[in-house]
């Protein structure tokens, strides 16, 4: 169990800034997910902490050691890879061994065959063959110790290389993208198992997606990175309830947010589409944006004042719930999520009313920085 | 072929238009097949065959008439000294060729992959001797190894050393001409190694570092080496083949002189073909030359597979 830090971290690769000065305090034991779209810096944030890529400023601490310019080895990391990386020419049992083999024996114990008659070895390979058959049993993959990865199916290596992280007990473990390339039942099932995993080991969990249902499930704590730069730091919940940053609400969430255009009136309401809704004091004229989650949206019979008004456009029963997609009058969709048994009483082309919840109405301004209705709590501070 | 006519054949029909249009369905696969069938006989399968009779008659090249004689073109080469000479000559230089080029192909191509400057360069040069021909080339090496001006000598002398004349002395001339042929054959082993490395996934590279496997020659021997088996199983063979049929540069520098020192398999049934004019003979020679050739095939095929297939 260890800290992780991450101070001002900066990467360039050619004319490309990757990292633009990134800051992140992990804390012992949690578990942290860097999520964003692709390109947006966070498998070179991860490479980095490993110590496989090299800032070009900032640093990276584990535990209280700053440790740049340390090689991986030396950083006490265990990293699962997107393609599991395992040694193709080597059995699953050789493959699990390696972490350890390199780091207990010295190099002439590690000698094809003269290394077996060097003193001490032969304890050293026997801990490990039963560190091994430990990890093995507690992954449920001691029936496949003497097969080569590719006689293994994805789920299977996925347990391998989880395994040839663990088995040496690393203070940090980094995971790059581990599960997408599994199935989709699969990666349900894994990341119940790495999250479970997590709170065994009790170890500092760093983990990178793209899936934001993958981050949203699995962490105390997820970052959103886009652009090489963090938007927000935040547990799920909150992330989901109160993003900072339009763009945080629109990548969290499926599906995803409603955004409307709305401008500030004059007695202080704010005009969205038609509607008069409560919210923060702005200019007159300013323009914002509504998010609106779907489940913060009511249907409601067709003619109801007080309301968006438009046509069902299409409706997705998904068993728990349903979703209607709703093309207003104006201009614009909004999809709106309601219980299953509510949605019978909808037909594709009618009319129907919206009405949104007025306790979780999202405005952003302009820029897609967050206002609050009590007034701004975030100057708009990017560049 | 076969495989396509019966296939398609069902295992009980189950009528008679039912075995009809099964029969239809064969002729109608070998009449595809039939052309291309046909040119694989007569262009690749019949010049072997007519190899392997003309070796059974003692037919002389431009002669009208040739007698059956069975084995005994076989039985002559086997009792004839020079033959197993000659064989003997070839062997070694395979021996020598084979590992030395791979091994340096191999360090070439490592020390090229490392690097990051001037990478098409190295490229390039090093797969000159191969672009070129080695008839070219042997006048260069004819010059360098000269007994009074060529290089070699030249150098050998100010370091102290008499120096000889490397094709002319009869200890000297196989090594000679294998390192000729290794310096031809290096490139093109530098070229596959490279297709090897780059084909060697950075993850494991980067899964290697993570778990402690970071000097230079670890990597090498837990990751690179592993992964190019196919590579070099590949390599070894090709340059195995390819120095065994090593006669240009005997033909031009050494005609397997001196006094047979430098005679090959080759250049044995070139001289009796087209010298002496004893096809049949020659005949006898290629067959033995091709059933080394397939075997050495087989066997390398069959103990490499065994050790680089990741299954």
């Amino acid at each position: 169990m260890a800290t992780v830090g991450i101070r001002d971290v900066r990467k360039h690769f050619g004319p490309v800034e990757v990292l633009k000065g990134v800051s992140l305090a992990i804390e012992p034991g949690e578990f942290v997910t860097l999520v964003g779209p692709s390109g947006c810096g966070k498998s070179t944030l991860l490479r980095i902490i490993a110590g496989l890529e090299r800032q070009d400023a900032g640093s990276i601490s584990i535990g209280d050691v700053v440790v740049d310019g340390y090689r991986p080895k030396a950083r006490d990391v265990a990293m699962v890879f997107q393609s599991y990386a395992l040694y193709p020419y080597m059995t699953v049992r050789e493959n699990l061994a390696l972490p350890l083999v390199m780091r207990r024996l010295d190099r002439w114990q590690r000698l094809p065959l003269a290394g077996r008659f060097m003193p001490g070895t032969r304890e050293i390979r026997a801990t490990i063959a039963a560190e091994i058959a430990q990890v093995a049993e507690a992954l449920e993959i001691a029936h496949l110790l003497d097969r080569k990865p590719a006689q293994l199916s994805g789920g299977q290596r996925q347990r391998v290389a989880l395994g040839r992280a663990m088995v040496r007990h690393p203070q940090v473990f980094l995971m790059d993208e581990p599960l997408s390339n599994l199935d989709a039942k699969l990666r349900v099932q894994m990341r119940a198992e790495i999250a479970e995993l997590h709170r065994r080991l009790g170890a500092t969990f760093v983990y990178v997606t793209h899936d934001q249902a993958e981050a949203m499930t699995m962490s105390d704590r997820v970052a959103v990175m886009m652009g090489g730069e963090l938007i927000q730091v935040a547990p799920p919940r909150q992330l989901y309830a109160e993003p900072d940053d339009l763009r945080v609400a629109e990548f969290i969430g499926s599906p995803k947010i409603n955004v409307l255009p709305a401008v500030a009136r004059g007695d202080g309401a704010i005009d969205c589409l038609g509607l008069a809704l409560p919210g923060p004091r702005e200019t007159p004229g300013a323009r914002l944006s509504l998010g609106i989650r779907p489940e913060a949206v009511a249907a409601v019979p067709a003619g109801t004042r007080e309301c968006w008004h438009g046509t069902l456009a299409h409706l997705e029963h998904l068993g728990a719930e349903a979703l209607l997609h709703v093309a207003l009058d104006g201009a614009g969709r909004v999809l709106v999520r309601v219980d299953p048994d509510r949605a019978a009483g909808f037909a594709i082309g009618n009319p129907v009313a919206l009405r949104p919840d007025q306790a979780r109405l999202l405005w952003f301004d302009a820029n897609g920085a967050r206002v609050r209705p009590g007034g701004r709590l975030r100057e708009v501070a990017r560049g | 072929m076969a495989s396509v006519a019966q296939g398609s054949v069902p295992r009980q029909p189950v009528s008679e238009a039912h075995r009809a249009a099964a029969r239809m369905e064969a002729f109608v696969a070998w009449a595809l097949a039939g052309p291309a069938f046909f040119l694989l006989i007569l262009l690749l399968l019949g010049p072997t065959v007519a190899v392997v009779v003309m070796s059974l008659t003692d037919w002389l090249f431009g002669a009208t008439s040739f007698n059956w004689i069975g084995l005994e073109n076989f039985a002559a080469i086997f009792g004839d000294r020079s033959f197993w000479r000659s064989l003997r000559n070839t062997f070694v230089y395979v021996g020598i060729v084979t590992p030395l080029s791979v091994g340096i192909g191999l360090g070439v191509a490592l020390l090229i992959e490392a690097g990051t400057s001037l990478r098409s360069f190295y490229r390039a040069a090093y797969f000159l001797p191969v672009a070129s021909t080695l008839i070219a080339m042997s006048i260069v090496w004819e010059f360098l190894l000269h007994p009074t001006v060529g290089a070699v000598n030249v150098m050998a002398r100010a370091l102290g050393f008499s120096g000889t004349h490397w094709l002319q002395n009869p200890d000297t001339v196989l090594p000679a001409l294998a390192l000729i042929g290794t310096w031809q054959a290096i490139g093109l082993n530098m070229v596959l190694f490279l297709a090897g490395l780059k084909s060697i996934p950075r993850d494991l590279y980067d899964a290697a570092a993570i778990d402690g496997v970071d000097s230079a020659w670890e990597r090498f021997r837990r990751v690179t080496w592993p992964m190019l088996g196919p590579a070099s199983m590949f390599v070894v063979l090709i340059t195995a083949i390819r120095s065994f049929q090593i006669f240009d540069s005997v033909q031009v520098l050494t005609q397997g002189g001196p006094a047979g020192a430098s005679e090959v398999l080759l250049f044995s049934i070139y001289r009796e073909a087209f010298s002496y004019l004893r096809a049949a003979h020659a005949a006898a020679l290629t067959v033995i030359f091709l059933a080394i050739v397939v075997t050495l095939t087989l066997v390398q095929a069959r103990v490499m597979d065994r050790r680089v297939h990741y299954g």
